[in-house]
C-alpha cells in the first residue's frame, strides 16, 4: 500500500558509496568555512586553542616519559638506598618546591635535569605535567567554547537567511517544493552543517597537526620504530573513511524508511476509522513490520559496519603497539634505548589512537554537511520570480477598479506549456461584484491567484485603478487585496492575532467588527477566552465552517479595495451563509468584489457571472440572460435544482439541502 | 555535549530529532523508575539468553581490555630485566589479548546493539499493535500529534536510552577492573591515585544540577525557533498574502537570538568540565610520578607498574564521563518510559469472546434492543433504543446534530459497547461474533473519505487486499471514478499524496465508494458528505449512491432529500430517542419533526 518509489529504493540494503555525492564535497565545504570566517577573531581564537592545545597534548608524553626516566635512571644509578634517601627526602622537602621551580626551569632552559636531587626532579615533572594537563584541558575547552561560537553564528546567520530567503520565494517555487521538505532543511540541515562548523573542521587540523608533528617526533627519535609506531596510522585512516561514508549513506537510508514508518503510523491513527470498518489490522500490521523490518535489518547492517570497522582499527593498533613493544623492549633490554623513550612511543600512540577514530567521525560529518550544505544553499540560491520592478512605485489608490486585459496565463512559462488560462478579460468596479463558476481544474483558483500576483501572468495584463500589477510594489497591491481562500493557514496564536494577521496593530474593534460580518463573532465570544483564545495545532479546533469564517474575517481587515472569495463558502451552512451574505453585501459596498463558487445560489445576486472552462470564459452575462441563453450555465443549474423543483421560490430554494452540498 | 551528536555514532533512529522536546515539567516524573525498568525488561526478557551471553562478553572483553596495559607493564619490566616473564612470552599474551580484545569487542557491542534494536522494535511494534485494539473512544480522545510522539520521539529516547545502556555496562566494567587492577599492583599508590575519583565525582555532582537548566533552555530555544520556522513554512502563501513578512521577520529573528545565546551558554556550560576534568587526570598522573617515581626509588615497584599507572590513569575518567552523561538519558527515557507504558496500559475494551462465531450465511438484518448507550459516565447519547431493519432495506437516519444517528452507526459495527440492551447482526449479538467477520460483513463509508498515500489501485482494495485489477476497474467504474481515475497522470498506479491531497473532495468520496463497493458488504453504513462537493462531481455521486445501496441493507446517515426520499425507511432522532420512523409521504402526513425539519426554510437535514 505505501510503495512509495523512496521505500523501494530504500529497502534496498546495497550500499553503494557512489550515491554519496563527493564531488560537490570541496565547493560546499569551501563555502561553509568562507561563511565562518566572517567572524575572524573568534575563528582565530578557536584554531589557536586548537593548536596550542594539540601541542600540549603532545607534551604530555614527554614528560611522563622523562619521568619515568628519571625514576628508572636514579634507580640504576645507584640512589637507592630507601632509608638514606628518605632521610634526605625529607629534609629537602621544605626546600623542594624552590628547586622543583628551579629544575623544572633548567629542564625548560636546557633541556635536561640536574640529578643531583632526584626526587626534585620527580616533583618538577609532577608539576609539569599538571600544569602541561591544565593547560590543555583549559585549551581544549575553549576550543569547543570558540568552536562552538563561530559554529553557532554562523548558524543563527544560515537561519535568518533561510528565514528571510523563503519568505521572499514566490508561490511557484513553493508550489514544487514540498513544506516537510522545506522545514527539514532548515532544521536538519541546518544542525549538520553547524556540526560540521562546530567540530568537523577543528578536528581535521588538529588531527593533521597530531599526526605530523607525532611523526616528525616519532620518527626523529627513531626511524624504524618510528614508522612501526605509526603503521596503523593510514591503516586506520582508510577504514574509518570508509566506516565514515557507509555509516553517513546508511543513515540516509535509514531515515528514509523511518519517515515511510512515521507515514505509516501516523495514517493508520487519522484513518483508525477507515481501518476499523474494513476489520484491516492485519493488513496494517504487515505495511508496518514491512518497513520496520526493513529499518531493523538496516540498523543492524550499521552494527556490523561499525563494529567491523571498529575491530580491525583496534586490531592493527594493538598489532602495531605490540610491535612497537616487541622491538622496543628488545632494544631497551641491549641498553640501545631508555625505557622512557620507549614509554613516550606507548603514550603517544594511545595519544593518536583517540583522533585517528575520529576521522570517521569527521569524513561522515564532512559528508552529511556536505549535502546538508547543498540543500541550503539550493534554497538560499534559488531567485525568486516574483519581485518588485527596480522603479516599482507603491499603488496610488483610485476608485478601485479591477481591469483583467487579454489575459494567459501558465505554471509551465517555457514555451509550449499547458495554459491554465487564456483570453480572460473583464472589468469590476466598486461595488460592483463578479462570479465565475467552473469545473474543478477550469482555472478558477488560479485566477484569484493572480490579482495578489502570486504568479505573473504570461500573456496580456492586469491593472487595479489603471496601474499594471506587476509596476507597483508587492507590498502596497497585497494590502489593497483581500483574498479569501477555500482553506485558512490558522497559525499557534490567539483568535485576535489570527484575524489580524494582515494588519498586526489593528485596534480589537476593527477585529470585532470584520468578526461580526463573517457572523464568526458570536463563537469567538464564547470562547474560554474570547479573542485572546488560542486556535490552530495546539488552540481550540475550529470546524470547517468556522474555520472559513475567520478566513472571511482576515481577508475583510485586509482587502482595502477590492475583494476575491475563493469558494470560501462550501463548508458554511446555508442559513449562516445567507447571513454572512448579506452582511458583506453591506460591508464591502464599496469595493469591488469577485466571488468564485460552486453554489450557484450565491452567485444570483452578481453583475456578472463568468463560466470558466478549460481556462477559457465560454459563456458571460448576469444569472438571468444566462438562463435564458441555455447552455452550461442553464444545465448547472437545472441540475442544482433538480430534486426540488416543486418549490419554486427562491428563499426555498436556498434552504434546500442539496444546494448546501452543491 | 549539549546538540552535537554526530550521527554516525549512535544509531539514533528517528523523523526529527533535533526539535524532540520532552516535558521535563514534572521531576517526579523522570527519576529512575523501578516499575518502568521492570516493565522494559520484560521486553528483554525473551531475548534473555542473548542478554546473558551480551553481558558475559561485555566482561570478558573488561577484562581483556584491563590486561592490555598490565602486559606493557610485563613487557617493560622484562625489557628493562626485572620481569619473571621473559619478553618474548610477554609478547605472545599481548597477541592473544589483541586477538581476544578484537573477537570480543565486536561481539560484546554488535549482540548487544542488535538486542537494543530488536527491543525497541518489539516495542514499538506492540504500541501500534495495541492502537489497533484500544476502544475508539480513547482515540477520540488523544490527538494524533500526541500518540505519533510517543511512538517516535519516546520510543528514541527509550534506543537511545538502551543502547547507551550497553556501553555504560561496558565502561562501568571497565571502571571497576581499572581500580581492581591499580589497587592490586600497589594498594598504596593505588589508593592515592584514585583519591581524584570522588573530587570528579563531587565536581560533577556541583555541576550536572548547575548545567542542566542551561541544556533544557537550550533545547528549549531551538525546538521554539524551529516551530517558528516550520509555522511560517506551512502557513508561507497566507504570510505572502497578508504581507507580514517584515513582522514575521523581526519576530523569528528574536527566537532565533534567543537560540544563539542559549546554545553559546549552553556550550560555556559543557566545555567547562573539560578543563576539570584534564587537570584532575593531571593531579592523577602528578601523584604517580612523585609517589610512583618514589616508590621506584626505594624500589618497592617495578618501573613497569609505573608506566602501566600511567596508563590506566588516562583512562579511567572516560568511563565516568560517559556515565555521568548516562544519566542525563536514563532520565528522559524515565519519562519517555512512562509515557509508553500509559499507552500500553490503556485497556482493550472490545475484543472477541473466546468462543465468538463468524457471521457467514445470516440474513443481513440489524436489530437494536432496548439501547442505551454514552461516550462518558452519566451521559448516555442513546436512550433505549429499538429498532428494527430488514434485510436489504435501505434506512435513513435523519436528525438534528447530537442526536445519535453517529452512535448508531458505531454500534452497529461494534466500534463502542453498548451500556444496556443489545445490537444484532443478521440475528447474533454483535458482542458474539468476531470482529473479523463482523468486519467483512459491514462496509462503511465515512463522511470525510479517508485515503492512505499509495497508489489509487491499492486504495480501492483496501478491504480485499487480493482483488484482481479487473475488479477493482470494475468497482470504480460502477460508481463513475474510472474516468477521473484514467486521466490521472498513472491511471490506476497514480500515487495519491498524504490523505489524498492531490484529489478533491468530490473525488476522495467516489473513491471510497468504490472501496466500499469492492468489498461488497451485506451492510453497507453511509455517512454522507455534506459539503465541499462540487456540483459536476455531484451528479456523479448521486447515481454512484444507487448503485452502492442496491442489494444491501444499508444505514444512511442522510443529508440529501433525495437520498432519504428514496430510503424504505426514514428514522427520525432526537436527543438520542427515536421519536418518528415511517416512509416520507407518512411523516410528511403526519406533521411531527420531520415535517417540521422539511418545511422550516433554515432547519436543514444536515448536521452542520
Amino acid at each position: 500500500m505505501s510503495a512509495t518509489p523512496h521505500q523501494s529504493s530504500a529497502t534496498n540494503l546495497d550500499l553503494d558509496l557512489s550515491k554519496l555525492n563527493l564531488k560537490a564535497m570541496p565547493r560546499v565545504l569551501g563555502r561553509l568555512t568562507r561563511l565562518s570566517f566572517r567572524y575572524p577573531w573568534q575563528w582565530f581564537f578557536a584554531l589557536s586553542c586548537a593548536i596550542a592545545s594539540a601541542i600540549f597534548n603532545l607534551i604530555t608524553p614527554r614528560l611522563l616519559g622523562r619521568a619515568v626516566d628519571q625514576a628508572h635512571h636514579l634507580l640504576l644509578d645507584g640512589h637507592t638506598h630507601p632509608e638514606e634517601t628518605r632521610a634526605a627526602f625529607l629534609q629537602l622537602t621544605p626546600r623542594l618546591f624552590g628547586e622543583a621551580t628551579q629544575q623544572a626551569y633548567q629542564l625548560i632552559i636546557d633541556g635536561h635535569a640536574h640529578s643531583a636531587s632526584p626526587r626534585a626532579a620527580l616533583l618538577a615533572t609532577a608539576l609539569m605535567i599538571v600544569v602541561a594537563c591544565a593547560l590543555r584541558g583549559t585549551l581544549t575547552g575553549l576550543q569547543g567554547y570558540w568552536g562552538e561560537v563561530v559554529a553557532q553564528r554562523v548558524g543563527y546567520d544560515l537561519r535568518l537567511a533561510f528565514f528571510e530567503k523563503l519568505q521572499r520565494l514566490s508561490f511557484g517555487f513553493h508550489d514544487v517544493n514540498h513544506s516537510g521538505d522545506l522545514i527539514a532543511r532548515g532544521m536538519l540541515d541546518l544542525e549538520g552543517v553547524r556540526a560540521f562548523l562546530e567540530s568537523g573542521f577543528l578536528r581535521a587540523v588538529v588531527l593533521l597537526l597530531l599526526v605530523s608533528f607525532g611523526a616528525w617526533r616519532l620518527l626523529s627519535m627513531d626511524v624504524n620504530l618510528g614508522l612501526i609506531a605509526l603503521s596503523f596510522v593510514p591503516f586506520v585512516a582508510w577504514r574509518a573513511t570508509r566506516m565514515g561514508l557507509l555509516l553517513r549513506l546508511s543513515w540516509q537510508r535509514l531515515q528514509q524508511l523511518m519517515s515511510d514508518l512515521t507515514l505509516t503510523m501516523e495514517e493508520n491513527l487519522q484513518g483508525i476509522r477507515v481501518v476499523r470498518a474494513f476489520a484491516s489490522k492485519n493488513l496494517e500490521l504487515a505495511k508496518f513490520d514491512q518497513t520496520a523490518q526493513s529499518a531493523l535489518r538496516l540498523a543492524n547492517r550499521r552494527i556490523t559496519i561499525r563494529m567491523g570497522s571498529m575491530s580491525m582499527m583496534n586490531a592493527a593498533y594493538y598489532t602495531a603497539m605490540g610491535l612497537v613493544l616487541w622491538i622496543g623492549g628488545q632494544r631497551v633490554s641491549q641498553g640501545v634505548m631508555t625505557v622512557g623513550t620507549l614509554t613516550e612511543f606507548l603514550t603517544f600512540m594511545t595519544l593518536l589512537q583517540q583522533p585517528i577514530r575520529q576521522v570517521g567521525m569527521i569524513v561522515n560529518s564532512s559528508s552529511r554537511a556536505t549535502s546538508a550544505g547543498s540543500r541550503l544553499f539550493e534554497v538560499l540560491d534559488a531567485v525568486p520570480t516574483i519581485e518588485d520592478d527596480t522603479n516599482a512605485r507603491d499603488w496610488v489608490p483610485g476608485a478601485g477598479v479591477l481591469r483583467f486585459e487579454a489575459v494567459d496565463f501558465a505554471y509551465d512559462r517555457r514555451p509550449g506549456g499547458r495554459k491554465i488560462l487564456s483570453g480572460i478579460s473583464f472589468e469590476v468596479g466598486p461595488g460592483k461584484t463578479l462570479g465565475i463558476v467552473g469545473p474543478p481544474g477550469s482555472g478558477k483558483s488560479t485566477l484569484a491567484h493572480l490579482i495578489p500576483r502570486f504568479y505573473d501572468v504570461t500573456g496580456g495584463k492586469i491593472t487595479l485603478d489603471g496601474q499594471d500589477i506587476r509596476s507597483v510594489t508587492l507590498d502596497s497591491l497585497r494590502r489593497a487585496v483581500g483574498l479569501v481562500q477555500q482553506e485558512i493557514f490558522l497559525f499557534d496564536v490567539s483568535v485576535h492575532d489570527n484575524v489580524a494577521y494582515a494588519e498586526p496593530w489593528a485596534e480589537e474593534q476593527r477585529v470585532v467588527e470584520a468578526a461580526s460580518i463573517a457572523q464568526i463573532h458570536d463563537h469567538v465570544a464564547g470562547l474560554p477566552d474570547g479573542y485572546g483564545t488560542r486556535v490552530g495545532e495546539r488552540g481550540v479546533a475550529l470546524s470547517g465552517g468556522q474555520r472559513q469564517r475567520m478566513s472571511i474575517a482576515r481577508g475583510l481587515l485586509a482587502g482595502r479595495a477590492i475583494m476575491v472569495l475563493d469558494d470560501s463558502t462550501a463548508a458554511i451552512d446555508t442559513a449562516t451563509e445567507q447571513r454572512v451574505r448579506s452582511s458583506l453585501r453591506t460591508a464591502v459596498s464599496n469595493r469591488g468584489t469577485i466571488i468564485i463558487a460552486h453554489r450557484l445560489s450565491s452567485l444570483l445576486h452578481a453583475d456578472e457571472i463568468l463560466v470558466l472552462d478549460e481556462g477559457r470564459i465560454i459563456q458571460r452575462g448576469t444569472h438571468a440572460e444566462l438562463l435564458r441563453e441555455g447552455g452550461n450555465y442553464a444545465d448547472l443549474w437545472a441540475l442544482q435544482n433538480r430534486t426540488d423543483s416543486h418549490t419554486p421560490t427562491t428563499t426555498r430554494l436556498r434552504a434546500n439541502p442539496i444546494l448546501e452540498v452543491a | 555535549m549539549s546538540a552535537m551528536r554526530g550521527d554516525g555514532g549512535g544509531g539514533h533512529a528517528g523523523g526529527f530529532g533535533v526539535g524532540h522536546h520532552h516535558d521535563f515539567g514534572d521531576d517526579a516524573l523522570t527519576r529512575f523508575d523501578t516499575g518502568v525498568v521492570r516493565r522494559l525488561f520484560g521486553f528483554v526478557r525473551p531475548y534473555r539468553r542473548i542478554l546473558a551471553g551480551a553481558l558475559l562478553a561485555v566482561a570478558l572483553a573488561t577484562t581483556v581490555q584491563v590486561s592490555i596495559p598490565l602486559t606493557v607493564r610485563y613487557a617493560v619490566d622484562s625489557a628493562v630485566g626485572h620481569s619473571e616473564f621473559p619478553l618474548p612470552a610477554v609478547l605472545v599474551g599481548f597477541a592473544l589479548l589483541i586477538i581476544l580484545n578484537g573477537v570480543l569487542g565486536y561481539l560484546q557491542e554488535s549482540i548487544a546493539a542488535r538486542l537494543a534494536q530488536r527491543v525497541i522494535f518489539d516495542l514499538r511494534r506492540a504500541m501500534f499493535a495495541h492502537l489497533q485494539d484500544v476502544s475508539l473512544s480513547f482515540l477520540d480522545q488523544t490527538q494524533v500529534g500526541r500518540l505519533m510522539a510517543r511512538l517516535q520521539s519516546d520510543v528514541n529516547a527509550l534506543q537511545e536510552f538502551m543502547e547507551n545502556s550497553v556501553s555504560a555496562i561496558g565502561d562501568f566494567f571497565l571502571l571497576l577492573g581499572i581500580i581492581a587492577v591499580l589497587l592490586w599492583m600497589d594498594l598504596r599508590l593505588g589508593l592515592l591515585t584514585l583519591t581524584v575519583l570522588p573530587v570528579l565525582v563531587l565536581v560533577r555532582a556541583i555541576w550536572i544540577p548547575w548545567a542542566r537548566p542551561k541544556f533544557r533552555r537550550a533545547r528549549e530555544a531551538s525546538s521554539s525557533a524551529n516551530a517558528a520556522l516550520a509555522e511560517n513554512i506551512n502557513g508561507i502563501r497566507t504570510v505572502q498574502e497578508n504581507r507580514r513578512e517584515a513582522v514575521n521577520f523581526d519576530r523569528y529573528r528574536v527566537r532565533a537570538r534567543e537560540n544563539l545565546d542559549a546554545q553559546i551558554a549552553s556550550s560555556r556550560a559543557s566545555q567547562i568540565m573539560v578543563p576539570a576534568v584534564d587537570i584532575l587526570t593531571g593531579v592523577a598522573m602528578g601523584i604517580v610520578v612523585i609517589v610512583g617515581g618514589d616508590k621506584v626509588l626505594t624500589g618497592e615497584l617495578g618501573v613497569g607498574v609505573m608506566v602501566a599507572y600511567i596508563f590506566y590513569v588516562q583512562r579511567f575518567f572516560d568511563p565516568i564521563r560517559t556515565l555521568s552523561m548516562q544519566y542525563t538519558t536514563m532520565q528522559s527515557a524515565m519519562a519517555a518510559g512512562h509515557r509508553i507504558f500509559d499507552v500500553l496500559d490503556v485497556p482493550v475494551a472490545i475484543y472477541d469472546k473466546p468462543a465468538a462465531i463468524t457471521l457467514k450465511d445470516q440474513e443481513p438484518s440489524i436489530e437494536f434492543r432496548q439501547v442505551t448507550f454514552g461516550y462518558r459516565p452519566g451521559q448516555p447519547v442513546l436512550h433505549d433504543v429499538s429498532l428494527w431493519v430488514e434485510p436489504y432495506q435501505t434506512v435513513a437516519l435523519v436528525g438534528p446534530t447530537g442526536s445519535g444517528k453517529t452512535s448508531l452507526t458505531a454500534l452497529t459495527h461494534r466500534f463502542y459497547d453498548v451500556w444496556q440492551g443489545s445490537v444484532l447482526v443478521g440475528g447474533v449479538d454483535v458482542r458474539d461474533v468476531t470482529l473479523d467477520s463482523l468486519g467483512h460483513t459491514i462496509s462503511m463509508v465515512l463522511q470525510e473519505p479517508f485515503l492512505f498515500s499509495g497508489m489509487i489501485f491499492d486504495n480501492i482494495r483496501y478491504g480485499v487486499p487480493g482483488a484482481s485489477r479487473e475488479d477493482v476497474i470494475a468497482a470504480a467504474k460502477a460508481v463513475s471514478a474510472h474516468d477521473f481515475i484514467v486521466r490521472m497522470p498513472e491511471g490506476y498506479d497514480t500515487l495519491l499524496g498524504q490523505r489524498g491531497r492531490n484529489l478533491s473532495i468530490g473525488q476522495r468520496q467516489l473513491l471510497s465508494f468504490a472501496r466500499a463497493l469492492l468489498a461488497d458488504p451485506k451492510i453497507l453504513i453511509l455517512d454522507e458528505a455534506t459539503a465541499n462537493i462540487d456540483s459536476f462531481t455531484e451528479r456523479d455521486i448521486q447515481q454512484a449512491l444507487k448503485k452502492l445501496l442496491k442489494g444491501r441493507t444499508s444505514l444512511v446517515i442522510a443529508h440529501r432529500l433525495a437520498t432519504i426520499r428514496d430510503a424504505d425507511l426514514i428514522v427520525v432522532l432526537d436527543h438520542g430517542r427515536i421519536v418518528e420512523q415511517g416512509s416520507h409521504a407518512q411523516l410528511l402526513a403526519k406533521g411531527g419533526l420531520y415535517a417540521r425539519l422539511h418545511a422550516s426554510s433554515h432547519g436543514s437535514f444536515d448536521d452542520l
